[in-house]
C-alpha cells in the first residue's frame, strides 16, 4: 500500500468539490475524485448519474459551476490546449467521417493534434495494426461493422499518444469477442503507462479492467476504492442466491445475514456472507425434503453497485 | 481564448479531405452554371434588351453573376453543410476533445467557406474570361473580391445557422433572404435607374449590392470613391457578424 501522502505528479486527474448546474438541474453535486497515474479508473453509475458531465468537465468542454479540476497537475480552465494535447477521449457515440476510410479518419484526426507527415502516416499505420483494422483500412467507414467502427473511434483518441485516455462507455453494444479484444488492448495501454479513465454500465468490465472505481449516483461519489476492497467492506465474499417469498424471508435467514447484506429483486433474494455453509444448511433444514435451487457464487462488483444504487435494497439507510 | 492558425487549418483540412474525394464531381456544375446563364441571356433575353447600364445586357450581367456564384458557394457551406457537421456528424464534439477551441472551429469554417466560394466564383470567372466577357487585366481584381464576398456571406450565414433550432429553417434563409438579394442587388437591372432616392438608401443595406458594384467597377476599370464605401461595408459587416458568430459557436460547442 502506497503512502497516503501522494505527490501531485502521481495524481493525473484531481476533481475537488466540483458541482455543475444546468439551470436549476444539478448534474454533478460536490464531487471529489482522484485518478492515480498509470491506473485504470472506473467511473460507474446508473444513467443520468453525471458520469458524462464529469468527464466533459475533466477535458474542459463543460465548465464546472464551482470547484477545481486539475489534470496533470494543471488547472483545466487555464491550460486547456496543453492539457488536451496530452489526453485522448473516446466519446460515447462514435464520431467518424463515414465517407472516409479508417486510414483517412486517423490522419484527419491526427491533424487536430498538429501531427505532420511522416509521423502522421506512421502513427495511423501503427494504430491500424494495434486495433486489428488492417483488413478494412481503406474501406469507407460507413461499410464497417459496429465493432470496427468502435475500434477506429478508440484509435482516433490514441493518435496523439495520450498520457490519459478517457473512454466513455467503450464497449456498449459490442459483441463479446470484440469486448474481450478491446479489454486486452486497454490493458496493454495501461501496462505501457497510459492512465485510463473509463465509464461503464458493465460491472464485469469494471471489475476486470479497473484498479479503482468510484460509484456515482445523483452527481455524487457514494463509494470509491478497489473493486475487491469494495466487495469486502460493503458486502461479503460469497453471494447466495435463491427464490423466496418475502414473508418467509425472516424465518429463513434472520440471525445469519445482516439486513444490509441482503438484496431483494422481486422473488429473488441475494445474500452476502463470509461463509455460505451454515446458511445453506439452514435453508435445507427449513425446506425439509423439498430442496429449492440455491446458487452460491463469488460476490462481484455488480452486487456492490446494486446494493448502493438499487432501490430494492433493504435496510440501506 | 484566441484563434490559433495551425488549429484553424486542421479544421479546414477536415473539410478539404472530404471534398478531395468528390471534387471532380463537385466542380463540374460550377462550370456548367455560367455557361447556361450566358447562353440563356446571350441568345434569349439579350436579344430583346439592346443595352443596359451603358453596355450590352450580357456584359452588364457577367460581373454580377460572379458575385452571386461566390455568395452561393459560401452560403451552402455555412448553412446545410455546417449544420450536418454540427448536429449529425458531431465533428465539433470530436474537435473539442483535442486542443482545438471554438474560435479555431469558427476560423477554420470561415476559411473553408471562403475556399468554396472561391472555387464557385473562380470557375464562373474562368468561363467568362474564355467567352471574352472579362476584360483583362482590370477584371482580375474580382479574384480578390470573390473571397471577400465569401467572407461576408460566410459571416451572415453562420450567425443564422448557429441560432436556428432546426434544419428546416434553412429554406427560409434561401427563399426569403438570398433569392430577394439575388433579384434586387443591381444584378439584373441598375437600381439607380429604377428606384427613387429614399429606396436607394435602403438598398445600400443589401449585402450583395456591394460586391456587385465592386465587380462592375473591376470589369469596367472605372473606380469611383463609392468603392471605398463598398469595401468598408463588406469588411465591417463581416467583422461585426463574426463577433456575433463567435459567441454562438462557443455557446453551441461548450457549456
Amino acid at each position: 500500500m502506497a503512502s497516503k501522502e501522494t505527490s501531485a505528479e502521481s495524481i493525473i486527474v484531481s476533481v475537488k468539490s466540483v458541482s455543475k448546474k444546468f439551470g436549476e438541474r444539478v448534474a454533478v453535486d460536490n464531487l471529489d475524485l482522484e485518478v492515480p497515474a498509470q491506473a485504470c479508473f472506473g467511473l460507474l453509475g446508473p444513467n443520468g448519474a453525471g458520469k458524462t458531465t464529469t468527464l466533459r468537465m475533466i477535458y474542459g468542454v463543460t465548465r464546472a459551476t464551482s470547484g477545481t479540476i486539475r489534470v496533470f497537475g494543471l488547472d483545466i480552465d487555464r491550460h486547456l490546449r496543453f492539457v488536451r494535447s496530452r489526453l485522448g477521449v473516446t466519446l460515447q457515440q462514435n464520431v467518424l467521417i463515414e465517407a472516409l476510410s479508417p486510414k483517412e479518419n486517423l490522419r484527419v484526426f491526427g491533424r487536430y493534434h498538429l501531427l505532420r507527415e511522416p509521423e502522421l502516416s506512421r502513427r495511423a499505420a501503427e494504430l491500424i495494426d494495434f486495433l486489428d483494422l488492417r483488413s478494412h483500412a481503406d474501406v469507407p467507414v460507413r461499410q464497417l461493422s459496429g465493432g470496427f467502427q468502435r475500434r477506429l473511434a478508440i484509435g482516433l483518441s490514441l493518435m496523439n499518444r495520450p498520457e490519459l485516455l478517457i473512454l466513455d462507455e467503450p464497449t456498449t453494444g459490442l459483441d463479446p469477442a470484440v469486448r474481450l479484444a478491446l479489454w486486452s488492448r486497454i490493458r496493454e495501454l495501461r501496462a505501457a503507462g497510459t492512465t485510463v479513465l473509463i465509464t461503464t454500465h458493465y460491472m464485469d468490465e469494471a471489475q476486470r479492467l479497473c484498479d479503482k472505481v468510484a460509484i456515482v449516483s445523483a452527481g455524487r461519489v457514494i463509494s470509491a476504492g478497489a473493486p475487491a476492497e469494495l466487495i469486502a467492506t460493503l458486502l461479503a465474499p460469497e453471494a447466495v442466491e435463491f427464490d423466496s417469498a418475502p414473508q418467509e424471508e425472516a424465518a429463513l435467514v434472520d440471525g445469519f445475514v445482516r439486513s444490509n447484506r441482503r438484496l431483494r429483486i422481486g422473488q429473488r433474494l441475494i445474500l452476502y456472507v463470509d461463509d455460505s455453509t451454515p446458511l445453506i444448511e439452514r435453508i435445507r433444514h427449513h425446506d425439509h425434503g423439498d430442496r429449492r435451487a440455491v446458487m452460491v457464487r463469488p460476490t462481484n462488483l455488480e452486487d456492490v453497485f446494486l446494493s448502493l444504487t438499487g432501490t430494492s435494497l433493504e435496510g440501506n439507510s | 481564448m484566441s484563434v490559433s492558425g495551425p488549429y484553424a487549418l486542421a479544421v479546414w483540412r477536415r473539410n478539404a479531405a472530404m471534398y478531395q474525394r468528390t471534387w471532380k464531381w463537385n466542380i463540374l456544375p460550377n462550370f456548367f452554371e455560367p455557361v447556361f446563364y450566358l447562353f440563356s441571356i446571350g441568345i434569349g433575353v439579350g436579344a430583346y434588351v439592346s443595352e443596359m447600364g451603358g453596355t450590352s445586357y450580357i456584359e452588364f450581367l457577367a460581373p454580377a453573376l460572379v458575385c452571386v456564384a461566390a455568395m452561393n458557394g459560401a452560403s451552402f457551406e455555412v448553412t446545410y453543410n455546417i449544420y450536418v457537421r454540427l448536429i449529425f456528424e458531431k465533428a465539433y464534439d470530436a474537435m473539442m476533445t483535442t486542443p482545438i477551441e471554438p474560435d479555431d472551429v469558427l476560423a477554420g469554417e470561415v476559411l473553408w467557406a471562403i475556399t468554396r466560394s472561391s472555387i464557385y466564383g473562380g470557375c464562373f470567372f474562368v468561363v467568362l474570361a474564355l467567352f471574352g466577357l472579362a476584360p483583362l487585366p482590370s477584371s482580375l481584381w474580382v479574384l480578390l473580391l470573390i473571397p471577400m464576398t465569401g467572407l461576408l456571406f460566410a459571416a451572415i450565414g453562420l450567425v443564422f445557422s448557429l441560432r436556428i433550432p432546426n434544419i428546416d429553417l434553412f429554406s427560409f434563409y434561401f427563399t426569403l433572404f438570398l433569392t430577394p438579394l439575388f433579384l434586387f442587388s443591381d444584378v439584373f437591372f441598375p437600381l439607380k435607374e429604377r428606384l427613387t432616392q429614399p429606396w436607394l438608401w435602403v438598398a445600400e443595406a443589401l449585402p450583395l449590392l456591394h460586391p456587385v458594384r465592386l465587380a462592375r467597377a473591376a470589369f469596367s476599370g472605372e473606380f469611383s470613391p463609392v468603392v471605398l464605401w463598398d469595401l468598408f461595408y463588406i469588411l465591417g459587416a463581416s467583422a461585426l457578424l463574426l463577433l456575433l458568430a463567435r459567441r454562438s459557436v462557443r455557446q453551441r460547442l461548450t457549456n
